[in-house]
């Protein structure tokens, strides 16, 4: 299990290294989801109240996810490293994990910055919501690995990554809007809570027939 | 296809066929490799020279045969037509995180020592996107080798080398591991002629 853990750790520590490196993430991401809530925040009457706003704040980061999904696997296919790294003998599924781990950091440093933005132009948000925020970011990040592996690995992989995951997300938007904006939150929560153990343990046991022809 | 100098078995290939929709690289393959041989496969553009070799290190898979290799993924080197390399990172940062993977003891000195021998010591912290083609070729060599692989699949590996570099590969497969299985893919077998245990010749399809 340490052995598990340690190369998780390295391969999404490589991850970081690249960001930090290339910065061709993160800077998009940013400038995206806040670009996002400024054009909505002009587009929103007034009087539409705060219901709306938690919808297009998921839009936001749905779209902000995809962004920074479409680029997930791009150092692993510049120059084949995605080969070496399933020839090594780590279990394959590490490779996912570490990716998933590496994207949720960088969709979380973008709602660092997101969330706040969002309280200032549309409305505060209360703890279930940044626990919906959360619940669902992981769920983003755990099926959006997956699905943008197996679009990274096809032609025309810019339309194929919004086709395989939007569908994957929908249920996810509607936990995070049910728990921004619910009486009863926890019902919300809890199915986020499932989704992703659900998803996150159906991506990690496939990833390995993903990579392999 | 033809198969010369055949004994004893390591890597076994039987009635392998490797097709891609309706176009069929690969009919009807079958060999042996001993362990501590040196297989060259060779032929034209088209053959299926790569498939094989990815077929053989198990980045693809038959559709239909067998392919055996009596070693685990944890001692197989593999140099392809692509460096497998992060190109964002230092040769330092590449080989570290690949010694990681694989548990490579004394990692840092194996490291030092393969970028000693193969002169990118000091490009050691230089990003591989600057490297020459020449030198990401060495970089990839030192990969493929860094844990001391017993079966070492080479696809094209003089390509890009000029010549001190091609002495350098050369003389690591001569000198090798005990025991070391080689497999190597080239348009020019000539220059393997020393070391070579056997010869396989792909057909133009």
């Amino acid at each position: 299990m340490n052995g598990y853990l340690a190369d998780v750790a390295a391969l999404a520590r490589k991850d970081l290294q690249l960001e930090l490196r290339a910065r061709d993430t993160l800077p998009a991401m940013l400038l995206f989801v806040l670009a996002t809530l400024v054009v909505f925040h002009f587009a929103l009457p007034a009087s539409a109240g705060d219901e709306p706003a938690y919808g297009l704040l998921w839009v936001a980061l749905v779209f902000t996810a995809l962004l920074g999904l479409s680029r997930a696997w791009a150092p692993e296919t510049a120059a084949g490293a995605l080969d070496g790294l399933v020839l090594a003998p780590a279990d394959r599924s590490a490779i996912w994990l570490g990716k998933t781990i590496a994207t949720l950091a960088f969709l979380a440093a973008a709602e660092i910055v997101a969330l706040p933005a969002f309280a200032l132009l549309f409305a505060p948000l209360d703890g279930a919501a940044l626990a919906g925020v959360a619940l669902a970011s992981l769920g983003l990040c755990a099926v959006g690995t997956l699905v943008s592996a197996m679009a990274a690995a096809a032609r025309g992989r810019e339309v194929i990554l919004p086709l395989l995951f939007l569908p994957l997300a929908i249920p996810l938007v509607v936990g995070g809007v049910g728990a921004g904006i619910s009486e009863e939150p926890g019902r919300f929560l809890a199915f986020l809570g499932l989704y992703d153990a659900v998803f996150a343990i159906l991506s990690w046991a496939a990833f390995e027939y993903v990579v392999t022809e | 296809m033809a198969l010369l100098g055949q004994a004893a078995a390591t890597i076994r290939v039987e009635a392998l066929e490797k097709r891609y929709g309706a176009r069929t690289v690969l009919r009807d393959l079958s060999f042996d490799v001993p362990a501590g041989a040196t297989l060259v496969v060779t032929g034209p553009n088209g053959s299926g020279k790569t498939t094989l070799l990815r077929l053989l290190v198990g980045l693809a898979a038959p559709t239909r045969g067998s392919v055996a290799v009596a070693v685990d993924r944890s001692r197989l080197g593999f140099v392809g037509h692509e460096s497998l390399l992060y190109t964002e990172l230092t040769a330092l940062e590449n080989l570290d995180l690949y010694g990681r993977l694989y548990r490579v003891r004394e990692r840092r000195e194996r490291i030092g020592m393969l970028l000693e021998r193969y002169g990118l010591w000091d490009a050691r912290n230089d990003r591989v996107t600057s490297y020459s083609r020449g030198m990401t070729q060495r970089l990839a060599l030192c990969r493929a080798l860094l844990h001391d692989p017993a079966l070492l699949v080479l696809d094209e590996p003089h390509a890009s080398l000029d010549a001190d570099g091609v002495g350098l590969l050369e003389q690591e497969l001569a000198a090798g591991r005990e025991g070391r299985t080689v497999v190597v893919a080239t348009h020019d077998p000539g220059r393997l002629d020393a070391l070579t245990t056997q010869r396989l010749l792909l057909g133009a399809r």
